[in-house]
Formats: structure tokens, sequence, C-alpha cells
């Protein structure tokens, strides 16, 4: 279990395995995602947008969609209804970011619901932590590749229930046993003849009692989990015909726009501003002071950039004009040499002579996420209430932030969950940076018109909240018959979640979001003797996907193969030997060896490189080829073997693994935020550069069938992909490369 | 009078804004053509590629003058044969994760169809160059055009 997840099923006041899920009774203002089709129709069948706007709804004939069913005749709980015009709606808890958690939560739904996959809505689920929590955290968020793993039994029972409703329903209609109905496609059938579909059935069905623990599937009986093209993705048409509805598409009358002049170093304040430039921009409406700088408020977005850039702000930037790069990195080497807070101290016993002894030390860059959509908020205060639209990824921390922001009851405050441009951990954060400062600007208008927050791309890049930087020192003995005798390892970085509500996930002054992959690790090594540094500074640090193991895979990844050399064995051979006691990692690593033809003869030049990580509760091994020329690097194919228990969306699994893939060779290749001055110099996709498509390497993914419950995916496909690159690159006789990104080492055309 | 005329999708339209103003934000600010998007406003990453006669553009950058009595055509206004060819098999192959630069990738692609009915993998890096996809979609935007291409010949 990842230690976010352990912290808080820790905090929750209530350990008990109850689902939460609701009685069929909706409360009266469910706190979806602005105004439903359904709810336009339920209005007369007007279609209107007033104060609202218009979920994307269109859908290719037989294809699952967003939007919902016109009207809700069976409703058993929070998460499925199944309207008369035999649309099944399901209700989406998580925040889609892009990972596929949509398709794949309506899929547990459709698959026990026996629903036909063409006839299935979907919809995103406002804050509501009652009904809409994640349950591994105990409140409304999607972060640590939870989404499918924490809402597995609850979504299945929630199709489950609704479906046994309607059996019900039919049996009690056509006088004959349930257990005689069948239902497959959304249509219930019985060996008489009779026949009736979902919509047919659905109002007689909300007249049955609620099944308090319905019978679920066996996998055997899956038809649609694990079944491949079984389940289309349901947002790839409004994806591709530009109505997907993100935060900057949200249309309200009188929408305001507005940027904030920021402080352009870390820890600077606000002195004094001269306004009297931007007010005569064309279309600025307002200039006002914000705890987060100075907000510029305009009819338009383009006038509320010019009006920022007429904008005159001295700031006081002493605070941070220590904070150099360079200066830490130095600082951080010297901690590493330092004795640390132990995380991993060796097993009695287990300690060996060392015959001889492998060291390394690894520095690892500041990462901005850079989602492709910046930052945005739209926050409207109208008739004592305060409604916010964004890519709400911690929705019950934004509910709080926000409503203290507003000076106003939670009860007040409502918050639409729109799908967001990616996150990849950018919108997770605990002080709700973009949703409370468009608050707090719509609070500075005094709730005049609704008003959206645009961060511009230098703004979100310039926000801090980096993956932090690091440095490992690693000093590991073997012994003659090449076996790891005794392993030192020192981790300096900051504490992600110090200082903030998960501060409690800290346990002995070790942050575990420092520390995963080191140790815990899937290799059995009980010598572990790990320490870590967490250094305190004014940037503030946030998980990037993968956490922890953006870094701690690099390293022990990197490790195994500088050990495999040093004992003279083979880099995969030498891996097995580590994992006699973790059968699945073993068999995850022979899966990618064999598909990849591990120890094949390569061209010259060119070498494959493996390495295996194990996050999230996923077991992911890659093996990656690579060709140097001219001391350059490419990254000819990747090989990519996946367990992560039931395969819920083959396809959607897929993708991730070539995502991660992707997003991990870019930051390997490129990514670094440096500090100068206490500024931030990389601040948009020109300096900080991205993976284009003619880098992208062909990538073959296998997914080990596995009967277990399903663990993530989003993130864990990220943390082998660069050790295995760099093993590949040492292996074709390039450097082995500590100082990331390579761009660093040359080995790619910065 | 003031403004500038310009037709987008088919349709004329005149807009009451400075010549200098992006291309981008008169079509989501002023028309209300939402599906172009704003990615990082220095022509770097693709996200809001519109169509300027024919030619692939990036809107972020263009100045709207500079599209005065053109034909624009933005992602709700593809129409031709490649166009439907390259959206459907962008839904056929799913390719969309977060979706956000897709809009810019599909735009980038029906140009290069349009022109190029078949392309090779060489020809798709140099026409899909100047599109950044965080989520790395590239495999499959790469065999989204490659049977995109095998449907107009077929």
């Amino acid at each position: 279990m990842h230690p976010l997840m352990q912290a808080f099923r820790d905090a929750q006041r209530d350990g008990s395995e109850d689902l939460g899920l609701a009685a069929r009774a909706r409360p009266p203002a469910p706190a979806r995602t602005g105004v439903t089709r359904r709810d336009v129709l339920a209005a007369g069948g007007l279609v209107v947008a007033v104060g609202g706007w218009l979920p994307a709804a269109a859908s290719a004939a037989g294809q699952a969609s967003e939007g919902s069913a016109a009207k809700a005749a069976l409703e058993p709980n929070q998460f499925v209804s199944i309207g008369s015009d035999n649309l099944v709606t399901i209700v989406n808890k998580h925040h889609e970011m892009g990972q596929g958690n949509t398709t794949g939560l309506a899929t547990l739904v459709a698959d026990e619901l026996d629903a036909d996959w063409s006839l299935v809505r979907t919809e995103y689920a406002g804050s509501d932590v009652k009904r809409y929590a994640n349950l591994a955290f105990g409140m409304q968020g999607t972060g640590g590749s939870t989404a499918i793993a924490n809402s597995y039994i609850q979504y299945r029972t929630a199709g489950a229930t609704a479906r046994a409703m309607l059996v019900s329903a039919a049996a009690q209609a056509w006088n004959v046993p349930a257990g005689e109905i069948r239902t497959s496609n959304s249509v219930l059938t019985h060996a008489s003849g009779k026949r009736a579909t979902y919509g047919e059935m659905a109002a007689a069905a909300a007249k049955q009692e609620v099944p308090k623990a319905p019978t679920l599937k066996t996998p055997a009986q899956f038809t649609l989990m694990g079944h491949e093209h079984a389940t289309p993705r349901v947002d790839s048409a409004s994806k591709c015909n530009g109505t997907a509805t993100y935060t900057g598409d949200v249309k309200l009358p009188g929408l305001l726009t507005a940027v904030i002049a920021f402080p352009p170093s870390f820890g600077a304040k606000m002195v004094s501003f001269d306004a009297s430039a931007a007010r005569k921009v064309k279309g600025v409406t307002d200039v006002v002071a914000v705890p987060e700088g100075v907000a510029v408020v305009a009819r338009n977005t383009w006038a509320a950039q010019a009006g920022r850039n007429a904008l005159k702000v001295t700031w006081d930037e002493s605070a941070g004009a220590q904070l150099d790069s360079e200066a830490l990195l130095a600082h951080y080497r010297e901690l590493a040499t330092q004795p640390g807070t132990p995380f991993a101290k060796p097993a009695p016993g287990s300690a060996a002579t060392a015959a001889k002894s492998v060291e390394a030390s690894y520095e690892f860059p500041f990462l901005a996420h850079a989602p492709m959509e910046p930052q945005s908020c739209v926050a409207w205060l109208h008739d004592g209430q305060l409604e916010t639209w964004a890519g709400h990824q911690f929705p019950s921390i934004d509910h709080q932030l926000a409503a203290k922001a507003a000076g106003l009851p939670m009860d007040k405050v409502k918050l639409h969950c729109l799908v967001s441009g990616g996150s990849f951990g950018r919108r997770a954060n605990a002080w709700a940076d973009f949703t409370v400062a468009a608050v707090n600007v719509a609070v500075a208008i005094k709730g005049r018109a609704p008003v959206r927050l645009q961060y511009t791309r230098e703004d979100d890049m310039s926000a801090g909240l980096y993956r932090p930087m690091g440095v490992h020192a690693v000093k590991v003995g073997l012994t003659d018959a090449g076996k790891v005798a005794s392993w030192k390892h020192t981790v300096v970085i900051q504490s992600i979640v110090a200082g903030t509500p998960m501060a409690m996930m800290i346990k002995d002054g070790i942050d575990p979001t420092s520390a995963e992959g080191v140790s815990p690790t899937a290799y059995d090594l009980p010598m572990m003797d790990a320490q870590l540094h967490s250094p305190v500074l004014p940037v503030r640090p946030l998980w990037w996907r993968s956490v922890g193991n953006t870094h701690t895979a690099y390293v022990m990844e990197t490790m195994m193969d500088k050990l495999a050399q040093a004992a003279g064995q083979d880099p995969l051979a030498f891996r097995l030997a580590l994992l006699e006691k973790n059968p699945r990692a073993a068999a995850t690593l022979r899966l990618v060896a064999d598909k990849a033809g591990w120890g094949k003869t390569m061209p010259a030049g060119s070498a494959q490189g493996i390495a295996f990580h194990e996050s999230f509760g996923t077991a992911v091994a890659q093996v990656a080829e690579v060709t140097l020329k001219d001391g350059k690097v490419r990254v000819d194919r990747v090989f990519c073997a996946v367990d992560c228990g039931v395969a819920v969306n083959p396809d959607v699994i897929r993708a991730q693994m070539e995502g991660g893939i992707g997003f991990a060779l870019g930051a390997l290749y490129y990514s670094e935020i440096e500090l100068k001055a206490g500024r931030p110099v990389q601040r948009n996709f020109d300096q900080y550069k991205s993976l284009r498509i003619y880098e992208m390497p062909a990538v073959e993914v296998f997914i080990a069938p596995s009967t277990a419950a399903p663990t993530g995916v989003g993130e864990p496909g990220v943390p082998p992909l660069a050790p295995a690159v760099a093993n590949a690159v040492a292996r074709a006789g390039g450097p082995v490369v500590t100082r990331l990104p390579f761009a660093r080492a040359g080995l790619v055309s910065a | 009078m003031t403004g500038v005329s310009l037709n987008v999708n088919g349709h004329p339209h005149h807009v009451d804004a400075d010549p200098q103003t992006p291309l981008l934000w008169v079509l989501r600010d002023e028309i209300g053509l939402t599906g172009t998007k704003f990615g990082c406003g220095i022509a770097q990453c693709g996200a809001c590629t519109v169509h300027v006669d024919g030619q692939a553009m990036r809107s972020c950058v263009a100045p709207v003058s500079a599209v005065a009595g053109r034909k624009v055509t933005t992602i709700e206004g593809l129409q031709s044969r490649a166009a439907k060819a390259v959206q459907k098999a962008w839904v056929d192959l799913d390719v969309v994760q977060c979706g956000y630069c897709q809009s810019g990738q599909i735009m980038s692609a029906t140009v290069l169809l349009e022109q190029n009915p078949k392309p090779s993998d060489e020809d798709i890096d140099l026409a899909m160059a100047g599109n950044i996809c965080r989520c790395a979609t590239y495999v499959r935007i790469r065999a989204a055009i490659h049977a995109a291409s095998a449907q107009l010949s077929a």
C-alpha cells in the first residue's frame, strides 16, 4: 500500500469496510458538474445555459460517452442511474486528467450491471466527501494511482445493486424466479420468451428493495473487464471535436478574466504597485491586491495580460536572493556525507564481509509538472454562495480552502469538478494554490461577476510546487561471490508533506515519499542501512508522477547494473537472485526479458538496458533499446511488462505505460528547473523542453494475466524508464549518467 | 469601422479587438470557439493550432490583423475528408488522454494529410514536431495518422 493511502486510512475515524453506497434518494441539490442534460430536460426540455453550461453530451452513435441519461427512473446509489430512455449514467467520483479512470469506473459498474457499453454515459461528481470519498484516503481526491484500486468493489457493487433490482422487478412482473432471469447488454430475458430493456424495467426496479450485499461476479464471469475492445474510452469523442469542457472553456454571463502579477522570486514580498498605466488598458476593469500578488481583471484574457504588462510592481526580493541551484547542490552534497535520520537499519546478522565495494552519488534537479493546460479556476461569488469550476484533483482540500478564502461555511461553497489538461501531481496540492487565488480575486472584486483566474505558462512553471531536487550517496559492498554484503544509502531531499495536512505521513522523522523505492524495495536487501536529510526551502515541493520513485528507482536500478557488472553477472540474473522472495516481481522481469529477447546480439552502437520497479502496488519491468551515434542517444524501442492485478481496461493500461514512458523520457533528456537569485530560470517550453514525437520510441506493452484486485497504472510506468535507458546507454559504451538530465551530459541536444 | 473582420469556419465575424490581439484569444474570448487551446503563448507547444487558408498556424502568436479577410478553420469547423478520417482514426485508436493538446494535434495532422495523403514516419515527425503532448500519446498519434491515411486511400 502506498504510504499516502496508509496515512489517510490511519487517519480515518471509521476504519470499517463500509463502501459508502448511499440510499437511493439523492440530496435536493446534487453537487454535480454544471447543469446536466437531465436538469435541462427536467426543466421542460428547454435548452438553457443560464448560470451554467452544458457538458459534452454529444456522442457518436453506438459509442459510450460523457453526458447523462434523460431521466433517472432507477437510481439505487450515488454512482449509477438508469433512465427510461435506457441510458445508464455513471458518476465518476475521481478527477479525470487523462489517465482514463472515467472509462475504468464506468467499466466496473457496467460489467456487474451487464449494461450495453454503447448506452453508458458518464458524469463527474462535484465536491461531496460524504458520497464521493476516495476510500483509500478518507477524503475526496485522486492520486497515488488509487482511482480504480479504491473503487474496485464499491463501483462493482453499485452496478450489481442496480442489476439485482432490475432482476427482482422482472421476476415480480413476469412471476418467475429471479434465478431464471438472464441479463445481457442492458436487456432482461427469461426462457419463456419474456424480454425487457433496462429502461423499460427501471421504474419498476426503483420500487424494489435495495440489496445490501449483491453477489459480485468472479473474474471468469467478467464480460467487459479485461476484454480487448470492449470498452473504448468514453472521453475520446469530446476530446477530438473540441467540445470537451476544460476550465478555460466555462462560459458564464459577464465572465471576467484575471491574471496575477506573482512574485518574481521565491520569498519575494510586494512593496508597492502603480496601477495607473494598467487601468488605462482597454478592457481592464480592476487592478487589485490579493495575497498572491496583484490581480489584473479584464473583459478578456488578452486585455488582462496587457494590463499586467503595463503594471508596475516593486518587489523586495532579498529573502530569496541567495537561493541558487548550484549552491544548493553543493550544500546537499555536503549533507549527504553527514549522518541523517535512519529509515532502514540492517537486520541483525544480515551484513557480510565485503570483498569490494561500489560507490556512486546521484544528483536530481527540480522538475515542473508542466501539464498542457496551465492552471486556472473560475470563481463566482453570488447570493451568499461561492461556486468554483476547475480541475479539482483534491476536491476536499480545495473545498475547505476555497470556503476559508471566501469566508463562507463549506455548505455555501460548491465545486464543479472538470476534466483537466493533465496534472502529473500539479493539481493535487495542499495549498489549492490556483483555487484559492481565484477565490481571492473574486472576493477582491466583491463578487461583481464570475471571474476566471488564468495562469500563463510562465506563471505555472514559476510557481514552485516542483519535484524537489535531491542527492543520493550510495556505497554497496559485494562478497567474493558477488552477493550484496552491505548497503549504505543516504538521501537528501525536501519533504513533500512536511508543513501540510499530509504531514501525518511522517513517522519517526521520515517522510515515506522521500524514501519509497529505497525502503521499502522489492529486492531482498535486509542489510539496507539508509538515512535521510530533509532540508527546508522556501520553494514548495510537490509529488510529481510517481513521487519518490522518480529518483529512487533511478538510483536503485542503475546501482543494480553497476553491481552486476562488478560481480561479473548478467544484470537480469543479478536482479532475479535478489527477488527470490518476490515471485511476482521476478515474473514481471522474466516476462519483459522474454519479450525483448534479453541478451540478443545488438547492432554496433546499440544496446539493451533493463530495469524493474514496483510502485503503488504495481510491478513494472522495462527493457530499453538505445543507439548511440556521434555521442547522442536515441531510444529506439521500449518493452514494458506490467502486473497490476485484474486488467480492467487493457488498452487504458497500455496507454498509461506508453504515456508514462514518454513522460519519463522527456524528463530524463531535458527537464530541469534551475534557480538563480531566487528565480526559476526555465519558465516556458522553449527552455523547459518536452519530449516531441520524433523522440518517442516504439513501445510494446505486455500485461501479466492476474485475478488479483487491481492496483494503479497512472504512475508506475514512469519509474523504470530512466534507469532502463541509462543502463542501456552505459552498455552501449556511453557514460554512466549520475546527474540528470541527460542534456547536462551532452547526450541529447539541449 | 474599428476592429477586425475575419472568416471563421465559413462564417464572417467582425470583432472589436486590438489588432495585435492574438487570434487565439479572439477565437476563444470574442467568438466563443473554445476548442482551440492555450498552452504556452510562444508557439512552442502547438495546442493553439488552427488552419489559415489551409495552412497550420499557431494562433497564440498570430495577431488577428494578420488573418483579416482570410479563411480561418478551427477544430469546430473541420469538414474535409482528411479531417474526418483523422478524427475517426483518433477515436478508433483512443489516442487521447487528457486531450488538451489534441485539437492542435488533429489540426496539424489534417493539414499533413491534405497535402500528403501517404506520409512516411519522417513526414509525420516533421509535420507533428511542433505539437507537444505531455501525456506522450505520440505512439498513437503516429498510428492514427497512418490509419487515417489508409482510410483515405481505401
